[in-house]
């Protein structure tokens, strides 16, 4: 895929500043990406980095409560944030006139966010509705990817569940949000990514204005979050009130796509042999020809491949019929996947594969949200905004070979285990 | 969070020497690019439409086929589970390709084609490398003039829609659409979204088969094109691939629906839910009406974006909900509002009274000219964000079409939106957002919610 220019520098604060001109439409897309997700939040404080995010929108030294949506909107832009296991982005999308705007916007709140009591108790409340309506109202809520994080992982950084316990969000206090935003919301620990209509020398000028009087505060250490891949097979039960059928969710290690990403996208490519499309080995066997599953997937990362550092996981997740063993869907897992490690894929199912990644990574670059925010997470994880227009190439360079042995990495006795068994009785 | 002081007060946070800064103005707005176009009927009448946008060498399809049931009444009716059956196997077969060719084959130009169906239409949606457009075309033509539904891959689908339909009703957010669709149209097909089981289990192979021939037809029917193509040549290239596809007569189009007149909310018990979805509906009116500009910013200022009234008050004031919005939802022949808030059980009630004193306060203290210009360059803005790309343009221009309207309403609604003023926009508020105009539904725990929805009133417990 032809890669756009892309233009970088480091203002003296330690901003990473990205700039990814296009003319093709009159919008243009800012994004600031901080280093810092839910893994870095401290024992006690779970779900403590999304409440935080939700704290960012809630006003800074120029911008009263309310006024950062309004500014946005009333400029025909849309905003958002989201919190991951490494880090947390925030932006905008808006006609290119907007551009200076939404720098104001986000260099205000990197620079004095205004952390109060009484939007602080808002948001917590509004938190626990969010949480309500995605996993505790619903069927399957967290699944996987609060519930199987616990089962594969040991430390409490990896394993804990990043929405937060009720109790831990009502315990939060405005001076850890002060923490927090010191330690870790540094200009030198974060990315500003400028994609869209733009005019490279007018935007460097701008953002230098914006953000170059935000003083600089040292970049934190980032700590290693490694830890040993499970011994032996990890089971777990989860009992689902809501669910009506049984789920299952066997949770494996990647390699780190940080040292080693064409090892990484050997199991990106698995996946695909195994789940995409009707014709890929686990969606012919068990969801067609057997008819024992209802809905599979598989992948690498809980929020999408390439979006989190070591340790990562690659995930194959089933709904399944009630009348069937969850160990007959595991069995026919496993069975696949050793097939796949004695014999390698042929070359028309990695040559699928490969071409259905072109196309998603060109509607991906397409969507202006999605692209901006894809250079900037590449930029911040990987040192590499360009990452994202050479996956393509990447992906199509993994052999058979090598998907085999990611397939034979994918063993019963180095894996966790989580089966979701429906308790509402006659639901 | 106990380490010891090393960081600032988030008072000191807050503040810098410089102060509050002002806001910068916004610079001057490039227009988008006009967009090379084709728009034409084919001989066996299907309307196509093909749009250049070559961002991406890609390419995006949406083909719309009116298929609602042409019986009166969804009592008794089999069309919903035939359809249902249809549009999962359409693609499972043809005389020349299998469930799995038809997938490889389309993998391998990066492609995708899917089928849905609802009350009012079967739609196609793919895509591809630009490059491999002809070879999705192929496979549509082929399972549009000859899918042969397998016996066991109707029958594998007949059981496995069951359990789909089983998961998607343990979804509160289902339970609720369905709960108001019954309450606004009771028997119409249009209530209809999902078949029940025991009407799947009857479904036979020779019944899909039939409806295909009967229903699935060009004449009616539109495609859109949206992508990295020469408009004309792509309308060539489409001609000669789906010109055999042929039927009698025409697509058939909902029937009118009944209007939406306001009443109580009705309860609707679910035990154990520790969260309710309230859902208010009323009667609007459709795009091609000369106020819809002006209901739309209306819309806008009530519940349609963040920055609005329902949003700032139940969410950024009193923390009630992480969720709510109003919308309006189109048929082929006239509009909705749909309001939607999901919160908490024991502020409910009082979620509920906030969202009709939105209602009420809409029409009596109408939108400033201030709230009206948010909301118009937000609508403005938005327009042209959201159909920057070959997929959104697609599918908002397949929308479009489908109420009649073209390529030349989406160009020239800014310019409608920039004429509403802030007299008409009171006007539509005080007419279409009166409280007694809605109706509505309320999932939700009824021991719990009963004692203060009985107090509020207006609403009815079963």
């Amino acid at each position: 895929m032809a890669s756009p220019e892309l233009h970088r520098f480091t203002l003296p604060n330690g901003l990473r500043v990205v700039l990814a001109p296009d003319a093709s439409a009159p919008v243009v897309g800012v994004s600031v990406h901080y280093d810092v997700g839910f893994r870095s939040e401290p024992e006690g404080r779970t779900g403590f980095a999304h409440l935080f995010e939700h704290l960012m929108f809630q006003g800074s030294e120029s911008l009263e409560k309310l006024a950062h949506f309004r500014h946005v909107q009333s400029s025909g832009g849309t905003f958002n944030g989201s919190t991951h296991p490494d880090y947390t982005d925030y932006y905008q999308v808006l006609p290119s006139a907007a551009l200076e705007r939404a720098l104001f916007l986000e260099a205000d709140r990197m620079r004095a966010p205004k952390l109060t009591e009484e939007n602080l108790r808002n948001q917590i409340d509004v938190v626990k509705e969010e949480i309500r309506l995605n996993v505790l109202n619903r069927p399957y809520g967290g699944f996987p990817w609060i519930l199987l994080p616990a089962v594969l992982f040991k430390t409490f950084a990896n394993a804990h569940n990043g929405y937060g316990d009720f109790v831990d969000l009502e315990s939060a206090t405005v001076d850890d949000c002060a923490e927090f935003f010191d330690t870790y919301y540094s200009p030198a620990n974060a990315v500003l990514t400028v994609a869209g209509d733009l005019d490279v020398e007018t935007t460097k000028t701008l953002v230098d204005k914006h953000f170059g009087d935000v003083p600089a505060r040292p970049r934190p250490e980032r700590p290693s979050f490694a830890e040993p891949a499970p011994q032996g097979e990890v089971r777990h039960e989860h009992g689902d009130a809501l669910a009506p059928l049984p789920a299952i969710a066997i949770g494996y290690r990647v390699p780190d796509p940080t040292t080693d990403i064409d090892g990484y996208l050997a199991y990106l490519v698995l996946a695909g042999v195994l789940a995409d499309g009707d014709g890929s080995r686990l969606q012919q066997r068990l969801v067609h020809r057997e008819g024992i599953v209802i809905d599979l997937n598989a992948g690498c990362g809980l929020f999408g491949p390439l979006e989190a550092r070591d340790p990562d996981t690659f995930s194959i997740t089933a709904i399944h019929a009630a009348d069937v063993e969850a160990s007959q869907v595991i069995a026919a897992i496993d069975e696949e996947l050793q097939k796949l490690a004695q014999e390698p894929p042929s070359a028309e199912e990695l040559a699928k594969v490969t071409a259905r990644w072109a196309s998603t990574m060109h509607k991906e670059h397409d969507r202006l949200t999605n692209r901006t925010l894809g250079l900037g997470s590449a930029e911040l994880l990987f040192g590499r905004a360009e990452l994202i227009y050479e996956l393509p190439e990447r992906i199509a360079s993994v052999t058979v070979d090598e998907v085999s042995a990611a397939a034979k990495a994918l063993r019963p006795d180095s894996r966790a285990l989580l089966l979701v068994k429906p308790t509402g009785g006659a639901q | 969070m106990t380490s010891a002081k090393t960081h600032r007060t988030a008072e000191e946070i807050g503040r810098t020497e410089t102060g509050p800064r002002p806001l910068p103005e916004l610079g001057s707005q490039k227009a988008a690019a006009e967009l090379s176009t084709v728009d034409t009927t084919l001989p066996n009448g299907l309307r196509v439409i093909a749009v250049r946008r070559a961002t991406v060498p890609m390419v995006e399809l949406r083909l719309r086929v009116p298929f609602a049931d042409p019986a009166g009444t969804s009592a008794g009716s089999q069309h919903s589970a035939i359809a249902e059956i249809l549009a999962n196997t359409v693609l499972t077969g043809t005389a020349t390709r299998s469930r799995v060719e038809i997938d490889t084959e389309l993998a391998l130009v990066g492609g995708e084609l899917d089928a849905v169906v609802d009350p009012e239409r079967l739609s196609f949606t793919g895509n591809a490398l630009a490059s491999g457009l002809g070879t999705v075309l192929e496979v549509l033509a082929d399972v549009l003039t000859g899918a042969s539904y397998p016996a066991d891959e109707v029958e594998r689908e007949r059981g496995r829609l069951v359990e789909r339909i089983s998961l998607a009703r343990s979804q509160p957010s289902v339970i609720a659409r369905e709960a108001l669709q019954k309450l606004l149209y009771g028997d119409h097909p249009y209530a209809k979204e999902m078949p029940e089981a025991d009407e799947v289990a009857a479904v036979t192979r020779d019944d899909v088969a039939a409806l295909h021939g009967r229903a699935l037809l060009p004449r009616g029917s539109v495609l859109v094109v949206v992508g990295d193509v020469e408009p004309a040549e792509a309308v060539s290239q489409i001609g000669d691939a789906l010109g055999a596809w042929q039927g009698e007569g025409e697509a058939v189009q909902l029937p009118p629906l009944p209007k939406v007149s306001g009443g109580d909310v009705a309860l609707v018990h679910r035990a154990g839910a520790v969260q309710s979805q309230i859902r208010l509906a009323a009667q609007a009116i459709p795009r091609t009406d000369e106020r819809y500009p002006a209901l739309q910013l209306a819309n806008l200022v009530y519940g349609g974006f963040f920055s609005s009234r329902l949003v700032e008050n139940i969410r950024e004031d009193k923390g009630y909900t992480y969720s709510a919005r109003s919308h309006p939802e189109f048929t082929v022949h006239g509009a909705t509002l749909l309001i939607d808030a999901d919160t908490a059980s024991d502020v409910t009630a009082a979620a509920l009274l906030e969202t009709r004193y939105e209602l009420a306060r809409l029409g009596l203290v109408p939108p400033s000219e201030s709230e009206v210009d948010t909301a118009r360059s937000y609508a403005v803005g938005t327009l042209l964000t959201s159909t920057s790309s070959q997929g959104g343009l697609a599918s908002f221009l397949v929308n479009l079409v489908a109420l009649g309207l073209g390529l030349d309403w989406l160009v020239a609604h800014p310019q409608r939106l920039a004429a509403v003023t802030p007299e008409q926009v009171a006007a539509t508020a005080l007419e279409f957002f009166a409280p007694g105009n809605f109706t509505g539904v309320l999932v939700g725990d009824a021991e719990l919610l009963k004692p203060k929805l009985s107090a509020l009133g207006g609403v009815s417990f079963q």
